[in-house]
């Protein structure tokens, strides 16, 4: 049952993306940033702990889940206090994703030649 | 009427029209698949190396980034987005897919100028909107 609410939740996400770009004038990177600042609203508001709590990975996966690990940081106890523990604390748990992407894009390309 | 406004209506008939509900379903199929693929693997994380739920999603969302680096590595995410549009830009796999095909497409201008100076340059946007979100209210919110 939580495959059938995680597929939903994500599928859903992605299908309101892909008509706001077909749609809309955004371009698809307006579109990623304002899902990634929307998890973060809605990661201060509690609102997305709700949804990551029914929906499990179809509210992490998407990039909504990144602004929400963004948050989450912040958020969680014990909260930073001042404007270098804020600053650190947002990388609490977004860190661990941002820094693997990062460096993994970087090992990729040390060993990968650009193809097509 | 304009010479541009005359010129877009003439050509309208000659431009196909997206499929709207095609692309979406796309999306939402391929969208769907892979967040219940995360939470498989979440669940794996959590049973067999005892993860906290937090720490297993992580794990999970790790993961499935690795393997959208993987697969751009290979050359074939953008085969994938074709298809999927949405689907597979609009998930953190998008990040990783957005920062590796950069950092690997500016290989040739140098280690520092090519790969570490473009590689945010398409996935940059949604990791500093996001950033600047959450430091400025972490700073502000009670």
């Amino acid at each position: 049952m939580e495959y059938v609410r995680a597929f939903l939740a994500g599928g859903v996400l992605c299908a309101i993306a892909q008509l706001v770009i077909d749609r809309g004038k955004w371009t698809p990177a307006d579109v990623a940033g304002s899902l990634v600042v929307l998890g973060v609203l809605l990661g201060f508001g509690g609102v997305y702990d709700r949804l990551a709590a029914w929906a499990g990975a179809g509210a992490t996966m998407p990039l909504s889940g990144f602004g929400y690990w963004l948050a989450k940081g912040v958020m969680a106890e014990p909260r930073p206090e001042g404007l270098i523990e804020t600053g650190a604390a947002v990388f609490r748990f977004a860190g661990a994703l941002f820094a693997f992407i990062v460096a993994g894009s970087f090992a990729a390309a040390l060993i990968c030649k650009p193809k097509g | 009427m304009g010479l541009k406004s005359d010129y877009l209506r003439e050509v309208k008939a000659f431009q196909p029209s997206p499929s709207y509900a095609a692309n979406a379903v796309k999306a939402f199929l391929v969208g769907g698949t892979l967040c219940a693929l995360a939470q498989w693997l979440s669940d794996w994380y959590g049973g067999v190396f005892a993860a906290s739920p937090l720490a297993a999603q992580l794990w999970a969302s790790i993961v499935m980034a690795g393997l959208a680096i993987f697969v751009t590595a290979v050359g074939k995410y953008d085969d994938f987005s074709q298809f999927a549009g949405a689907g597979a830009t609009m998930l953190i796999m998008g990040l990783a897919n957005a920062l590796a095909s950069a950092a690997i497409e500016h290989r040739s201008e140098g280690w520092t100028a090519g790969v570490a100076g473009q590689m945010f340059k398409a996935g940059g946007a949604s990791v500093i909107y996001g950033l600047i979100a959450a430091y400025v209210l972490g700073l502000v919110w009670p």
